[in-house]
């Protein structure tokens, strides 16, 4: 039950307040944030249902800006920034020069030279880094303001009409015609936030990008204004059911150094079509002409005990992958994994054993997302 | 706080026992409150011999995998098939209804009162 760390873990503007709601904490990626309030159940259950709130702070934010802002990271990133318009966003990878994955990252594009780029919480310092070094010779400012910046969600189908009740009738129009990974600068609670339509759980919802100084403020109107409407702050155990249900991805367990764009599926965020010769293309252009050895599959668990991280997936009692992230699914009552698997048994129906602590279990290969919401 | 039941005795592992003959045996709501939600309980089988201090079943929670220790030595006489079917009970009422197995004790582990095993785990005796 104990984590060894060296440092303290840091806290975000809203630690307070989740003390204060009773919150059970935990560390993640250098941070104590909240790991659920009450029953990390009835959180999921909320934001399929309802909607949840949660505190995202710990998450990176790095500004880049100038004129060269687009072709600079289109030489950073894997994907093609550069044709994204302003108000948009764009899910993408950097990778090392072996084409090993660095870190996923959503990128905010604010104006035509300026863009937020947003790394996970415990990659921010080196994704921070990296777009700094490779920033060299390009007309652009790298800024990490992780540290002013805070974040928070709202996800759900009740997310949009919880801030339709705290903006005005002009930032109404633009926040329900807002599309999905999209953003723009709203006041929401009269608080200027910007605004985005992401998320990482499968449902509707809004991530709200707002100096520290705010945070507190911004937290307690949306609590108050989601209160009629099903919406109960959620931590870090529901994200993580949420996301696996979607099946997305979690850095450091389906994405690592060690894999590529292509083993996790996420080939068609790679742009080789861009003029840009970038971090990894040479190695990602070898590794997509000799395919992958081992593919980020679903499993479906047949019986109801689930698989976990690192758990063995065997095929006639051979070893043929591992599991990355494993749990019952609360919304589809059976066991959900993703896992790498030998490319030769990733097809969907493909019957598999995962070993339970020595007991091996049937489960089999499914289409991702496991879940996904009525649109 | 978790509640600590003063009427019961526990052992290190987050196991309560209630002292009848033959024993009822649970998870602590300290035990069940740091897993969180449960989902699954692995139990041993009725009529099989556990043994104080070694593992005898799975406790699953929707993060977790927790090994059950046997906070006794004897033979299971009957296990509750309500908490199996419905393993909420155990966050529930982790000393009521979700309640795990009964032991015929031949030998009982070492085990702490609820004032030692509250004050080494962080729990409110009750």
């Amino acid at each position: 039950m104990s984590t060894e760390t060296t440092t303290m873990p840091k806290q975000t503007p809203l630690h307070g307040e989740h003390a204060i709601l009773g919150a059970n904490f935990t560390d993640f990626g250098g941070w104590d944030m909240p790991l659920k309030y009450g029953s990390e159940l009835a959180e999921h259950q909320a934001v399929r249902e309802a909607a949840g709130l949660f505190d995202l702070s710990h998450m990176g934010e790095v500004r880049v800006e100038g004129p060269d802002a687009a072709t600079f990271l289109n030489t950073a990133l894997a994907g093609n920034l550069a044709v994204m318009k302003v108000g948009k966003a764009k899910y993408s990878v950097i990778c090392n020069a072996e084409g090993g994955i660095i870190d996923d990252l959503i990128t905010y594009r604010r104006a035509e030279d300026r863009f937020l780029v947003v790394p996970n919480a415990g990659n921010a310092p080196v994704v921070a880094a990296a777009l700094a070094e490779r920033a060299a010779g390009f007309d652009v400012t790298v800024t990490d303001v992780s540290a002013d910046t805070a974040l928070v969600a709202v996800q759900g189908p009740t997310a949009e009409s919880i801030l339709l009740g705290l903006v005005s009738a002009e930032d109404a129009g633009t926040v329900t015609g807002m599309k999905y990974y999209a953003a723009d600068e709203v006041t929401v609670a009269g608080i200027d936030v910007l605004l985005a339509r992401t998320g990482y759980t499968g449902e509707d919802g809004f991530e709200l990008y707002i100096p520290n100084a705010d945070a507190v403020a911004l937290w307690k109107a949306l609590l108050e204004a989601g209160s009629g409407r099903g919406l109960i702050p959620a931590g870090l155990a529901s994200r993580d059911s949420l996301r696996l249900e979607a099946g997305m991805p979690l850095y450091g367990n389906e994405l690592t150094l060690e894999t590529t764009p292509f083993d996790a599926g996420l080939g068609p965020i790679v742009s080789f079509k861009k003029e840009e010769d970038f971090v990894g293309r040479s190695a990602l252009e070898a590794k997509k002409a000799e395919g992958p050895a081992r593919k980020l599959v679903g499993l479906k668990g047949l019986g109801r005990r689930a698989g976990r991280s690192h758990y063995a997936v065997l095929k006639d009692g051979n070893v043929v992958g591992e599991v990355t992230s494993g749990q019952p699914s609360p919304t589809l009552g059976y066991p959900i994994a993703l896992a790498y698997v030998d490319v030769a048994l990733t097809e969907v129906g493909t019957a598999l054993d995962v070993d339970l602590r020595g007991k091996p279990q049937p489960f089999e290969v499914v289409d991702l997302p496991f879940y996904s919401r009525n649109k | 706080m978790s509640k600590v039941l003063s009427t019961l005795r526990y052992s290190a592992e987050h196991e309560w026992v209630d002292g009848s003959t033959p024993t009822k045996v649970g998870i602590t709501q300290v035990a069940a409150d740091a897993l969180g939600d449960v989902v699954y309980v692995d139990l041993p089988e009725a009529g099989s011999t556990v043994t104080a201090g070694e593992t005898c079943g799975e406790v699953e929670s929707t993060k977790s995998v927790s090994d059950l220790y046997a906070p006794v030595t004897g033979t299971v006489v009957e296990l509750n098939q309500e908490a199996i079917d419905n393993p909420a009970l155990l966050n529930e009422d982790p000393y009521g209804t979700g309640w795990l197995f009964t032991v015929e004790v031949s030998e009982e582990g070492p085990l702490l009162s609820a004032a030692d095993y509250a004050s080494a785990n962080g729990g409110d005796v009750e």
